[in-house]
């Protein structure tokens, strides 16, 4: 069970990746999770035709899962259509981060999915259900 | 020599934890289970599971209703839960109990049902910076709805109310005064006596929420000076689902019903109502009959106990803690050094390790902890907290759970190279 906390996150949690705020920036927003109170924010910036992303950045305490999550997610961004974000599946970024994540820790993996969806569309997103994450494909889900 | 409570020995912890099933089973990680989250819901010894099974399988009828033998029976068995938690608090009248799903609605009823009736614009409610959520919400939200003013009594930075900022404010004329025995987040026990009899000087009655306190210590209400007390079925051994709010006969009389529909009635037409006397008042429908037996199992067996013996228990474990915990570099404490005014609730924060993870290691040892904003956000926001992990005391940790906690913490710290 100790394999959660594998060097591969904690690496991330010590020196995550795209850490800050851009500014200026085209895309923000800030998002918290509830069981916590951890708060991160997200700032974008696309390219001329405001369609993709140039850089990212992730900003705000939190814990060694959804930091790592958020180093993780971001790394992945840069060159996507806002189209590709919004057809981000919150299953996959979870799964990204390759250590068992159950139902107790699943809102520290997802925050980082969930502010980045809320960029996208101005308000709060809401959060994936846990059936459609945590379970097998044949579940369905909500993801496009 | 006679053999007073005095005398009695010392609780055993683990001895008392064959009277919980819960701990039967082990953890995934094969553990004992060390449960250390007390605060947010207690678990429950098989007297009071035996009590629901009970009313259900033999007692089972509505209350207040039936002219048959069965009703008469679960109504005077329900009736008998009333009188056990009057005694247990020591209320004057078992008619100043109003059973409610929990501290939380309890709170909510004295806000609607006394706030709204003697509340004005410009009005001054006063609460404190330490308060749990459900002793908070209820007072904005009354404030909004009448215009009236709410302040918060600052903290210190050990984590006590500032009494002289509550003088201060005292003398601005509150007409309520709202805060708890026991903080959830800190484990602050407040000079409530004293607070109590400030208030009243000032011209403010007082609202206590008790749901820390009632489970942990003796508490009598009616020595406190207090005009109403809130408190939780779950955290003191019985069931979910079932609470009380405790008021002085005059101030209950004096109020308006909070729901309103069946069995809070005494007469209704098609134009109007008129209502029950109290305590049935408040109790407006089927009640959560079962789950008052269970609660009733619950002060029966923390009775048998002695509530000074519990308070002296959780002392112990509070004084071993603070100190195990003190030792490991890196953990900063939160909350009153002195064991005279902490209850059994540890809040802390670990130097570089998220109070999450912190809890999500523990737990992997067996240790069940809270990490979290424990419903006290505004407590986070005064020591510039994002979280704390908190370890919370009941009768049936002893100081082996008390080592396993400081072995666990250690070795998260471990894990994240910071030992």
């Amino acid at each position: 069970m100790d394999n959660l906390y594998r060097d591969f996150i904690l690496e991330h949690y010590r020196q995550p990746h795209n850490k800050g705020v851009l500014d200026p920036h085209d895309l923000h927003f800030a998002d918290s999770n509830p069981t916590c109170g951890d708060e991160m924010s997200m700032t974008l910036v696309l390219d001329d035709s405001k369609q993709r992303v140039v850089d990212v950045a992730f900003d705000g305490r939190g814990c060694a899962i959804s930091q790592a999550s958020a180093s993780i997610l971001t790394d992945e961004l840069r060159g996507l259509t806002l189209d590709d974000l919004r057809g981000i599946d919150p299953k996959d970024v979870v799964e990204n981060l390759g250590v068992p994540i159950g139902p107790a820790r699943l809102k520290c993996a997802l925050l980082s999915y969930k502010v980045l969806q809320g960029a996208l569309i101005g308000v709060a997103a809401v959060w994936p259900e846990e059936a459609d994450v945590l379970t097998g494909a044949s579940e369905g889900g909500s993801a496009p | 020599m006679a053999i007073g409570q005095a005398e009695r020995a010392e609780l055993d912890g683990a001895a008392l934890r064959a009277d919980f099933p819960v701990f039967e089973r082990l953890t995934a990680s094969g553990h004992r289970l060390a449960y250390l989250d007390s605060a947010s819901s207690s678990q429950k010894p098989r007297a009071v599971i035996e009590a629901i099974a009970d009313a259900y399988a033999h007692h089972y009828a509505n209350v207040h209703r039936g002219i048959y033998e069965l009703s008469v029976d679960a109504d005077a068995r329900y009736e008998g839960a009333r009188r056990a938690v009057a005694r247990f608090i020591g209320a004057p009248s078992s008619r100043e109990i109003v059973f409610v799903r929990n501290a939380t609605e309890a709170l909510n009823l004295v806000a609607y049902s006394w706030g709204r009736t003697n509340l004005a614009a410009g009005d001054l409610i006063l609460s404190t910076e330490m308060e749990h959520h459900a002793n908070l919400v209820p007072w904005q939200q009354l404030a909004e709805a009448t215009g009236a003013r709410l302040e918060y009594v600052r903290l210190t930075d050990d984590g006590r109310l500032d009494l002289d900022d509550l003088r201060e404010r005292l003398a601005r004329g509150p007409r309520l005064v709202a805060l708890s025995h026991v903080s959830n987040a800190l484990g602050t026990i407040n000079p409530v006596g004293e607070i109590g009899r400030m208030a009243h000087d000032a011209g403010a009655i007082v609202v206590l929420d008790a749901a820390q306190s009632v489970p942990h210590m003796p508490v009598n209400v009616a020595e406190l000076g207090v005009d109403l007390a809130a408190l939780s079925g779950h955290k003191m051994l019985g069931p979910s689902g079932i609470g009380a709010l405790w008021g002085r006969r005059e101030l209950l009389d004096a109020m308006p019903p909070f729901l309103t529909g069946g069995s809070m009635i005494t007469r209704v037409t098609l134009e109007g109502a008129e209502w029950n006397e109290v305590p049935w008042k408040f109790e407006a429908g089927t009640p959560a009959i079962a789950e008052a037996a269970g609660l009733s199992a619950a002060v029966d067996y923390l009775e048998a106990l002695g509530m000074e013996r519990v308070r002296a228990h959780e002392r112990r474990l509070f004084e071993r803690a603070w100190s195990a915990l003190g030792e490991i570099r890196g953990v900063r404490l939160l909350g009153p050094d002195s064991p005279d005014e902490h209850a059994g609730v540890i809040s802390f924060v670990v130097e570089a390790i998220h109070p999450h993870d912190v809890a999500t290691i523990v737990d992997q040892h067996g240790v069940a902890v809270r990490a979290g904003h424990h419903c006290a956000q505004p407590v986070m926001l005064r020591y510039d907290l994002p979280a704390t992990t908190r370890a919370s005391f009941s009768v049936y940790n002893d100081l082996d759970d008390v080592e396993r906690l400081a072995d666990a913490i250690r070795a998260a710290q471990r894990v994240f190279g910071t030992a």
